[in-house]
């Protein structure tokens, strides 16, 4: 069966959509990322749809509905890199995603899972994912 | 005077379907050299649409047209089902009614992203939602 996969990274879970998805494979997504959570503890979650060209009500749905999931399994939800056009769309459409956080990149999403979720609470080890950003800065 | 310069149909009876109708459609936009945020309004209203017509429709056909008004281009989309109709149309082309477990949002958001919004209904018989959008 054709899966969006969920890459973990640190605390956090990381999902890259790159294909135009049907509506059972946003529906597979959602319950796999509620599963991940479960077994990997993770504190964050975060969603990079730049490759969508379109994010119609159904998907609108699912985003917030992994937000709302996620927050009662104690995991933030970042989505990153919604294109312009999608963002003016989606408003229009009706949808403004209340209660989802956003993120222009990747890099700056992951940033602000770090600080909402070390603020949150003080015992949580977020380095890892700190390493992972430095990381990055390096290579580029 | 609005002359159609390319016509074609496509079925809508699963969710895959769904998917080729967004392709098909970005694609003829494309050709007409839409801008990216029109495109994008188009793509996202037909997909509406379309899954209106499979989940509430049982399945239905979509018709492209390419317009061309004087020097204006535009794409008309038709989407037609044989399915149960809208009984109420008023209260269906109100933001957040939903029969289904949607939003609510699939049908009065595709009215804000086209140009022109046309529906007509029976019910028993079936439902067909036009939209137009302009260069």
């Amino acid at each position: 069966m054709e899966r969006i996969p969920i890459l973990k990274m640190g605390d956090f879970l990381l999902v890259t959509i790159q294909v135009d998805m049907h509506d059972r494979l946003v529906m597979t997504l959602q319950d796999d990322l509620m599963e991940k959570i479960s077994t990997c503890n993770s504190a964050g979650v975060l969603i990079d749809i730049s490759a969508l060209e379109i994010v119609d009500s159904f998907i609108g749905r699912m985003i917030a509905n992994i937000a709302a999931m996620s927050r009662v399994l104690d995991a933030k939800t970042v989505v990153t890199g919604m294109q312009p056009a999608v963002a003016i769309t989606l408003v229009e459409l009706g949808l403004s995603l209340d209660g989802v956080m956003t993120a222009l990149n990747v890099e700056r999403g992951v940033k602000l899972l770090e600080k909402i979720t070390r603020s949150e609470s003080q015992y949580l080890d977020g380095t890892s994912a700190q390493e992972l950003v430095d990381d990055n800065d390096h290579k580029s | 005077m609005i002359t159609i310069t390319r016509a074609d149909t496509r079925p809508i009876q699963n969710q895959g379907d769904i998917v080729l109708v967004r392709k098909v459609v970005r694609d003829w936009a494309l050709e007409l050299q839409f801008s990216i945020v029109d495109q994008t309004k188009i793509i996202t209203a037909a997909s509406e649409l379309a899954r209106n017509a499979f989940e509430y429709g049982k399945g239905g056909t979509m018709k492209m047209e390419a317009l061309l008004n004087g020097i204006r281009k535009g794409l008309r989309l038709t989407f037609e089902d044989q399915g149960p109709g809208i009984e109420n149309m008023e209260l269906a082309l109100t933001d957040g009614y939903t029969t289904g477990g949607g939003l609510g949002m699939g049908l009065t958001g595709a009215r804000r992203l086209v140009n022109e919004f046309d529906i007509k209904s029976t019910p028993g018989q079936g439902t067909t939602v036009t939209i137009t959008k302009w260069k």
